[in-house]
């Protein structure tokens, strides 16, 4: 493979990766913004719809009915969670609701080893067909899936808040949690619908990666990680920096693996947490007036 | 219409409110002054359901609404008009106004298409800037739209706190005449100024806080002459804060 075809089969592994993170990322700024809580729990939202839907697979379900039930199922969770743990506490001081979402992780992860104990698990791929040769570089059709539905999902979420009055109402409190208190939005109604869409967003991106990465126990520490520095790539307050901030991070993490050194692919994401706290704190689009 | 019975709020270590207590009738207009963290801005956060309450009460028509959160307070008609204003910056001027009145959106929008015809004939400057991002906008029709979106709420208790801020002489005219405009329609309005001169002419009382705690109240002719609140509040030796330099 020569070197042109080679970097183009990186840019698709990149954007891969990259929209994994993109969506983590749009789910943890969203809550964050709404709730004042860093949700550390959200790779585990990741990691449980994986594993629900492969089992769900193995039990006889079509492979769409297990997506469905998994993402209803782990929406459903994440409103509990919400219901159970944040929002009794939700007065607290943001230390002690962080701290409750690192044991909301602990405990989370400790119920997927107990249930799926630790081998990985797997699921088919989408389609059935060898990969497609793209410009010298081959993709595999599980890498176009996994594209697609994060292209639909940001699609729908950017129809959501863009036209529609609800999703306005989660911009609004996003932009200004003060004024949007004022204006009589019910944050704990808000923060409720945060959590299970985190949840639902989180399940979707598991179970779409499964078939390429295989899904364990602990698989989401290391996304909520990642999803965690795209976010602050892209400033925390912003939703389409988070976005951005997936891609980046992806395509950087993958061109450092593939082009350098493989053992470097999960020190760049904190090489470029340290980069941006530092040079960038607010954020790569925060000059652009908070846009959200 | 409202009553307020000896009511104090901290912020962590700082009681910004004192036992504090007040009465205000329907359809009047109350100018409140006061120093640099007298506790202005901490009383209408009270009002609005921002703070927790440590003691003390509020009623609102006979009704004790201590302790309800602020969308509870917008239901029962308190509406605050924040300092700095607190709009939407990067949605539209008409999102704004339109999440102004979100209690009732759902379920009444036909009326709250028509609010929004008046809150724009109120604010004549912000017709044809609809479609517009609210942080575009000048600091003046930031204000105007602030106080739009506090109105959409359809409140029957106005809470503003500096208005004036920031803006120029003329804007501040324009936005004084319309809230005296406003108060023809029989709300009820807290003014906060730091702009003692122009809320006095507004307001039908006024009252001076001080550490948390009101010095001094009367009726607004009364208030103008004053010795004290003229050496304080309307003479050369007015103290400018940095923010009215912006
Ligand atoms: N969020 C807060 N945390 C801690 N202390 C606060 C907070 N808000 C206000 N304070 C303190 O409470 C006191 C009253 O503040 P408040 O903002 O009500 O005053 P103010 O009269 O509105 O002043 P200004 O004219 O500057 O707006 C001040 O001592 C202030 O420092
Ligand atoms: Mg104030």
């Amino acid at each position: 493979m020569d070197l042109s075809s080679q970097l183009l089969q990186l840019l698709f592994s990149g954007l891969t990766l990259g929209s994994i993170y993109s969506l983590i990322a749009l789910a943890l700024v969203t809550t964050f913004n709404i709730t004042g809580v860093l949700n550390l729990a959200q790779g585990e939202f990741v990691a449980l719809g994986a594993l629900l839907a492969a089992s769900l697979y193995t039990a006889g379900l079509p492979l769409a009915a297990a997506f469905l039930v998994s993402v209803a199922l782990i929406a459903a969770l994440g409103a509990l969670v919400e219901r159970a743990a944040i929002y009794p506490a939700r007065e607290s001081s943001a230390l002690t609701l962080i701290i409750i979402t690192v044991g909301l992780s602990i405990s989370l992860r400790g119920l997927a080893l107990l249930l799926w104990g630790t081998d990985p698990v797997s699921l088919p791929a989408f389609s059935s067909g060898g990969p497609l040769l793209v410009g010298g570089a081959s993709v595999n059709l599980q890498t176009l899936w996994i594209l697609g539905m994060a292209a639909v999902t940001m699609a729908v979420l950017n129809i959501f808040f863009e036209l529609t009055y609800t999703g306005k109402a989660v911009r609004a409190c996003v932009i200004n949690r003060t004024a949007a208190l004022l204006v009589g939005i019910n944050p704990g109604a808000m923060s409720l619908m945060a959590f299970a869409g985190s949840g639902a967003i989180g399940a979707a991106a598991g179970i779409f990666i499964t078939p390429v990465t295989l899904a364990t126990y602990d698989m989401g520490f290391m996304l909520g990680v990642k999803g965690f520095v795209a976010a602050a790539i892209g400033g925390m307050h912003n939703i389409r920096g988070a976005v951005l901030g997936g891609f980046i991070l992806g395509i950087l993490e993958v061109y450092s693996a593939g082009l350098v050194s493989s053992g470097l692919k999960d020190a760049v994401a904190l090489v470029v947490l340290l980069a941006m706290l530092m040079l960038r704190p607010e954020g790569l689009l925060a000059a652009s007036g908070r846009k959200v | 219409m409202l009553e307020i019975k000896g009511l104090e709020v901290c912020h962590g270590w700082v009681q910004a409110l004192r036992g504090l207590s007040l009465q205000v009738s329907e359809g009047e207009t109350l100018a409140v002054l006061g120093s640099n963290g007298a506790g202005k801005s901490t009383l209408l956060g009270a009002l609005a359901g921002l703070y927790k309450i440590k003691k003390g009460d509020i009623l609102l028509d006979g009704r004790s609404l201590s302790g309800k959160s602020p969308h509870y307070m917008v239901k029962e008609g308190i509406s605050l008009v924040p300092e700095r204003r607190e709009i939407f910056n990067s949605l539209t001027v008409m999102d704004n106004l339109l999440l102004g009145a979100y209690h009732r959106y759902r379920s009444k929008k036909n009326e709250v298409i028509i609010d929004v015809e008046n809150i724009l004939n109120l604010f004549p400057a912000l017709r044809g800037r609809e479609n517009h991002p609210a942080g575009t906008l000048s600091g003046g029709l930031q204000q105007m739209l602030a106080i739009g979106r506090g109105l959409m709420a359809r409140p029957k208790l106005l809470l503003l706190d500096e208005p004036s801020v920031g803006l120029a002489p003329l804007v501040v005219r324009e936005i004084m005449s319309t809230l005296a405009e406003l108060k023809k329609t029989g709300v009820t309005i807290i003014l906060v100024e730091q702009n003692t001169a122009a809320a006095l002419k507004v307001a039908d009382r006024a009252l001076v806080m001080e550490r948390g705690s009101i010095v001094l109240s009367g009726c607004s002719r009364e208030m103008m002459g004053d010795t004290r609140v003229q050496q304080a509040y309307l003479g050369r030796t007015r103290v400018v804060r940095p923010a009215a330099a912006l």
